[in-house]
């Protein structure tokens, strides 16, 4: 019953061939078994969002997906969000606006939001709010991290 | 907070799911699909199958498209299908919009609109969306298919008339007419949270009265359904405030309320009040 199973993860680009349970989260798997830690893991069934990354460019939950299931499937996480040393406009903005304060939850609402900004860049700045609301910060009140999408948004329609 | 150990079936065909259904659903398998609330659940322990049938592989079920009068949702189909209109008319407009209550962004990436169906979560969006509208369900199991209406399938919390060996394969949304007016209203309190109460109106506007009134209430009863008393009053009678107050009272005195340690059924009825009468207002929005 606890089988593993041999899989490749596909993660900002590199390979990563693993041996996982079926039982495996792809959030565990991306932290445990491929050590890209940048994915943070909060409640573990769905609701805080800190372990959202990109699968096939779809934001999603990690804890709620199976590392099986995104078996050879292009995932993006916060570790490839900069080019080098340049960051992403979403993370400039997140510095700049203040829209981030301990930081445990920033990588996925990063992932979020450059998520739904590239599958629909001329979403509303309503519309906006309500994805934001996906996901839990205990910090900020939010104010700041809307304000960093909402800059981002901007940036990224120009380029 | 994590799933206990159990053991992944990836069938490709729909025959390969419920040939995997007849023999493990004897051994405590079950169907995963979008896995959004069956995750969830394994992760707390509530549930802890020894087998997950994962349909997410199979080819023709993610199939949205018209088929004749009614549209065809594959148990693949996922709840972001719906963020634009998928079709002309009333239905893609009211679908596109009631998808915008269902949990949040990621989560639409993944959940099904059919596993929603099976899983029969009492505050189910699309629950109270195939009840309003007499949806038509296709179940599939070794045994052959059957169509079963919607008020045979919901039977309370959590509990559908599915088989243990019966998977569900397609839900089928009857089209609604051009001049379909529809308003739909839902009172949770958080955004993205459980609906305590949901309303789904539609209608049609004849010589300046209602026609063929759905009421559909979700969220305050074991299982969403129409309630023919709101229906009644409003057949037949000139939209006006004074008309939605009197569904409204209709309605909450129809239902049977769900009781929980926040919500006391006098509370929940007021909610099915509040809710009824808003759906109506929006519908003229």
């Amino acid at each position: 019953m606890s089988d593993k199973t041999d899989i490749t993860l596909i993660i900002n680009g590199q390979s990563y061939a693993i041996r996982v349970e079926s039982r495996r989260t792809l959030a565990d798997a991306i932290r445990e078994d491929c050590g890209q830690t940048g994915t943070h893991i909060g409640c573990e069934h769905g609701v805080c969002g800190a372990c959202t990354v990109l699968v096939n460019g779809e934001p999603v939950r990690s804890c709620l997906m199976f590392a099986q299931q995104a078996d050879g499937k292009q995932i993006r996480t916060v570790e490839g969000l900069a080019d080098g040393d340049e960051m992403h406009p979403m993370q400039r903005a997140f510095m700049e606006n203040h829209g981030l304060q301990c930081g445990f939850c920033t990588p996925g609402f990063l992932m979020l939001a450059v998520g739904v900004l590239e599958r629909e860049p001329d979403i509303s700045d309503h519309d906006l709010v309500d994805v934001l609301s996906s996901n839990l910060c205990r910090c900020t009140g939010y104010q700041n991290i809307i304000k960093a999408v909402r800059a981002a948004a901007v940036e990224m329609r120009q380029s | 907070m994590k799933p206990a150990p159990f053991t992944r079936h990836v069938p490709r065909t729909v025959d390969e799911v419920v040939s995997a259904l007849a023999e493990f659903a004897p051994l405590d398998g079950r169907i995963l699909a979008g896995g959004q609330s069956l995750v969830p659940i394994m992760a707390f322990r509530m549930a802890r199958p020894a087998h997950l049938i994962d349909i997410n592989e199979v080819e023709g079920l993610d199939r949205l498209a018209v088929d004749g009068d009614y549209l065809s949702i594959g148990a693949r189909v996922r709840h972001g299908a719906f963020h634009k209109p998928v079709i002309d008319g009333p239905l893609g407009k009211l679908l596109a919009f009631v998808v915008s209550h269902i949990a949040h962004y990621p989560i639409r990436m993944r959940g099904t609109f059919c596993g929603s169906l099976a899983h029969a979560d009492p505050a189910s969006e699309w629950c109270l969306v195939a009840a309003t509208l007499d949806a038509q369900l296709v179940v599939k199991s070794v045994r052959g298919e059957r169509i079963v209406p919607v008020t045979d399938f919901l039977e309370g919390i959590m509990s559908t008339s599915l088989a243990e060996d019966e998977f569900l394969a397609e839900a089928r949304l009857p089209l609604l007419p051009d001049d379909t007016k529809f308003g739909f209203y839902e009172f949770s309190r958080r955004a993205g949270d459980f609906a305590m109460s949901a309303a789904l109106v539609t209608y049609r506007l004849v010589d300046g009265v209602i026609a063929d009134a759905h009421v559909g209430i979700g969220g305050a009863e074991d299982r969403a359904r129409r309630i023919t008393e709101a229906e009644d009053v409003l057949n037949g009678q000139a939209p006006s405030p004074e008309l939605f107050v009197a569904a409204g009272e209709a309605a909450a005195n129809a239902i049977e309320p769900l009781e929980d340690i926040q919500t006391t059924a006098e509370y929940r009825c007021d909610l099915v009040r509040a809710v009824t009468r808003r759906a109506l207002e929006r519908s003229l929005q």
